[in-house]
């Protein structure tokens, strides 16, 4: 009996995967490992898009945030934002199809960039509670406001609108998602209380009004009036494009020569650069861009790769500001010293991007304990996968015993010291989906350390006073302590007169302080700190035993 | 007791040199000679390690305050003891400090350390300011009376040092009042009691016609100024005995002879510039084929010490030679190596050869 070939059984089972499907079984790609997790970063996911909406639409956010417990590892996760709200035939495309965004194409500094995150978080409510997205938005006082409920077909990566209703809403504009989801809800340092704390410290402008679990309502009320610079969009620069994405934009420009492309679709490419760029490549500038054969592309790379191009521009970067990152940390951290810096803007793989870090040194915080990392990517808390962070390869890199910190090798640095690093760039590398951490770029690990050592110098130089002024305290103790010794002795030996006794004093006390100068106060002065705010800062602390690290 | 100018004078002095300062607003300072080897030389003719002259100043600053207190409250106590006709054993001055409050001494060393600063600043031995040491000052056998008081009566005491038995006389820790009655040729000091006993047991002091000695290791202020005394009251020849190592050599002997770096303010009474060492010398090792121990590291390093900063070696070509000749052989021996030839080798043979001839002596 002639078997027919294997490969016909086998071609039976091989098909397409769906995208959706695909991230249906590998959800912890995107930050839905566990319940506890999953809880965060649905809220993440929804709150990130709504600051990116109130960025971009100039408009200062208030985002309500809302937890309701339903029992049974049953939560409702409420976000409602003041953004300027989504066209109506938009709606189901954005919430309910993984990889459709606006964010994906264009180079500009946002929250998010893949188009992944608030579509997972609405598969992961149907995939544990069956449940629809809720959604309602309004564009505008004159417009209606449209309410969708919606499902995801997950093989076919598309929406399926349940409901699909014109509602009536008091707000001018803005959009609400109501997701039913399987989580559990647990305080610490890496909880939902504590990434909406930490958002709050990286967004001044952002009011987030918070009711979590047990229906205690948290208000972080917004700090300054003044919104945060706009970033530009811009074209990716020629450094940073790999070849599958050059032959995808190739195949799509309307420009009719390679010249014109070079121009048209990249920053810092004028008809100079363009030149040198198709002499390097051995290429012909009228060479139409559909016509290019995969040879013809790689000796265009090689042509980019060998001319030299001037760095992106950086307005399309945003930082913080060092003095808000430091206010921010102010209000967390009751500490005596603080110090922060902005760094220049760098490039890695064409990417622009800017570092920066805050530090806050002594006060209330532990002396024995290794030092707190508070990560920040794109104005957006890190709090898992500290360990596998290029921030934190770079913390470690640093020698901090220079600066007045102790450090084991190859550990975080011990002291009462809390370090903020922020990294703003047009494209965030992180190492996975979920973005938990930041990739180990060396442009990256190489600005972040030297920002931490441009605050590490000034961290020294306070230690180095610090314990200056405690010798020197202790010196002056030591007159207190012991000018009535030598009185006393002298008397026994000459029989001092009372009233010598006493211009003895203050003889001796002048002749001792004399040489001694003014002294610099560097006690702890705990009512000195301004920003700090005490409840603000317990936000998201209760627990920290239970909080099992990743 | 008191032989030079009244030491509650001198502290006066000082306290009041402080008290002029510090009404005049300047800075106290408080000199005292610098108590080590640099600050000694020696010269032979001398006999004797004398003080250079360099001094250390104790200046009163918010950092010396401390130890500015502590060494006028020392001062004081020990004006206190000399009024009052009383006396402090330098463990007994550290427990007073105890009541000093904050300016009490934390160790022993500390207070033992300010006595010695003021002993030097007062350029006195620490007796004559009202401190005694703890320790014991050696022990005699012999042909030797003592003439001392009764502690009660202060009627004349004579002690006999040839009637102790097989045991011996203590030297007291205050040797001044003393006089001495002997008709013996020589004084012989040994380093080890074992030796010493031995030496007593057989009666060689009789056989000899001498006084015998134990030194007890570094022999202590008393036993040296003891000897010193007798010596140069009755005109004896010293002749020392210690281990053949770098110890007996340059601790033992160098110190009873010329006197120590520690101590340099008062060596010209406190030493026996005519003592000679008699042995075991490093040749004496190879001439009686004395069984051996390897040096040791310490040993090596106390010999390099010796030829590099003890003035009393520079100045002698001979000890240079002997400590050179024992780093080359690498060997020490002790006194009673002697004993390898048999116990009564020492008194019989050893002794009696090395007394009668000067060549093997060393200066």
């Amino acid at each position: 009996m002639a078997e027919s070939p294997i490969a016909h059984e086998l071609a039976k089972k091989q098909r397409e995967i769906g995208v959706a499907e695909f991230f249906a079984r590998n959800r912890h790609l995107l930050g839905f490992d566990n319940k506890r997790k999953a809880l965060m970063t649905v809220v993440k996911e929804a709150v990130d898009n709504s600051l990116d909406a109130c960025d971009e639409s100039s408009i200062l956010p208030e985002v309500a945030v809302e937890i309701i417990d339903m029992g049974n590892d049953r939560f409702r996760v409420i976000v409602e934002d003041n953004g300027p709200g989504i066209v109506k035939n938009q709606i189901p495309k954005i919430f309910a199809r993984l990889l459709y965004g606006s964010k994906f194409h264009s180079f500009k500094m946002s929250r998010g960039q893949q188009g992944i995150g608030i579509s997972a978080a609405v598969m992961y409510a149907q995939l544990t509670t069956g449940r629809p997205a809720k959604i309602k938005s309004k564009i505008s006082p004159n417009d209606p406001a449209h309410y969708y409920e919606l499902h995801i077909n997950t093989q076919a990566n598309k929406e399926e609108i349940v409901k699909d209703e014109t509602v009536e809403w008091e707000k001018d504009h803005g959009t609400r998602i109501e997701l039913d989801i399987e989580a559990t809800y647990q305080k610490g340092s890496q909880s939902i209380d504590s990434y909406l704390k930490q958002t709050a410290i990286v967004n001044p402008h952002t009011t987030i009004i918070y009711t979590n679990p047990k229906a205690e309502q948290i208000i972080f009320a917004r700090a300054t009036d003044r919104l945060p610079d706009k970033p530009k969009e811009i074209k990716p620069h020629p450094h940073g494009v790999e070849i599958g994405v050059m032959m995808d934009m190739l195949r799509h420009t309307e420009s009719r020569t390679l010249q014109s492309f070079l121009m048209a679709e990249f920053s810092r490419i004028g008809s100079n650069t363009a030149k040198e760029i198709m002499e390097n490549a051995k290429l012909l500038s009228n060479t139409k861009p559909k016509d290019m054969s995969r040879e013809m592309i790689e000796q265009l790379m090689d042509g980019i790769k060998n001319t030299k191009i001037m760095n992106p521009p950086s307005d399309c970067v945003v930082p913080i500001g060092k003095e808000e990152l430091e206010k921010g940390l102010k209000k967390e951290v009751n500490a005596e010293f603080y110090s922060s810096v902005t760094r220049p803007p760098a490039v890695y793989r064409g990417n622009p991007f800017i570092i920066e870090c805050a530090i806050a040194y002594g006060g209330e915080q532990p002396a024995e304990e290794p030092v707190r990392l508070m990560r920040f990517a794109n104005k957006v808390p890190l709090l898992f996968q500290q360990g596998a962070c290029g921030i934190t390869q770079s913390v470690l890199r640093t020698s901090w015993r220079a600066y007045g910190l102790s450090q084991s090798n190859g550990a975080l640095p011990v002291g009462p010291c809390t370090i903020a690093i922020h990294i703003a760039s047009v494209w965030v590398p992180y190492t996975s989906e979920s973005k938990e951490a930041i990739a180990h770029y060396p442009e990256i690990l190489k600005e972040i350390k030297l920002a931490l050592q441009e605050i590490g110098r000034d961290l020294g130089s306070y230690i180095h006073k610090k314990k200056r002024v405690g010798a020197e305290l202790k010196k002056r103790g030591y007159i207190e302590k012991y000018i009535p010794y030598v009185i006393e002795a002298l008397r026994e030996i000459l029989k001092l007169k009372k009233t010598d006794e006493m211009d003895m004093e203050k003889l001796l006390n002048e002749i001792l302080e004399k040489h001694r100068g003014k002294l610099e106060d560097v006690d702890f002065n705990p009512e000195e700190n301004a920003e700090y705010d005490e409840e603000f800062a317990k936000i998201g602390k209760q627990k920290e035993e239970d909080d099992a690290d990743e | 007791m008191m032989r030079m100018s009244s030491p509650v004078n001198k502290l006066k002095e000082i306290a009041q040199d402080v008290f002029n300062s510090i009404l005049k607003k300047k800075q106290p300072t408080l000199s005292m000679p610098l108590r080590s080897l640099d600050n000694v030389s020696y010269d032979p003719k001398a006999g004797y390690f004398e003080l250079v002259g360099k001094t250390k100043e104790r200046t009163l600053t918010a950092s010396t305050v401390r130890s500015f207190a502590q060494t006028l409250k020392m001062m004081a106590l020990s004006k206190q003891l000399i009024e009052t006709d009383d006396i402090a054993t330098k463990r007994e001055a550290y427990y007073v400090s105890k009541n000093w409050g904050d300016a009490r001494f934390l160790e022993q060393p500390e207070s033992d350390n300010v006595m010695d600063d003021i002993e030097a600043m007062l350029m006195m031995n620490r007796e004559q300011i009202g401190f005694i040491p703890e320790e014991k000052g050696g022990e005699i056998a012999g042909k030797l009376v003592v003439i001392d008081k009764d502690q009660e009566t202060g009627k004349e005491l004579r002690i006999d040092c040839t009637k102790f038995g097989s045991g011996a006389y203590s030297i007291p820790i205050s040797v001044e009042e003393l006089r001495f009655e002997t008709d013996a040729k020589f004084i012989l000091a040994i380093e080890t009691a074992g030796m010493f006993q031995r030496l007593v047991k057989h009666n060689y002091w009789k056989k000899a016609n001498c006084i015998l000695v134990s030194l007890g290791g570094v022999p202590t202020r008393a036993c040296r100024r003891f000897v010193r005394r007798l010596s140069d009251d009755k005109k004896l020849p010293v002749y020392v005995f210690t281990d053949g190592d770098p110890y007996g050599f340059l601790n033992i002997y160098r110190t009873l002879k010329v006197g120590s770096g520690n101590a340099a303010h008062i060596n010209k009474y406190f030493c026996v510039p005519t003592a000679r060492f008699l042995g075991v010398t490093p040749q004496d090792i190879i001439d009686y084929k004395l069984p051996t121990h390897p040096l040791k590291e310490i040993d090596i390093k106390r010999v390099k010490d010796g030829l590099k900063n003890d003035p009393f070696v520079m100045a002698h070509k001979e000890w240079q030679r002997a400590l050179n000749q024992m780093v080359v052989m690498k060997k020490r021996a002790e006194q009673q190596a002697l004993a390898a030839w048999g116990l009564n080798f020492v008194i019989e043979k050893y002794l009696p050869e090395k007394i009668k001839d000067e060549k093997t002596w060393l200066p």
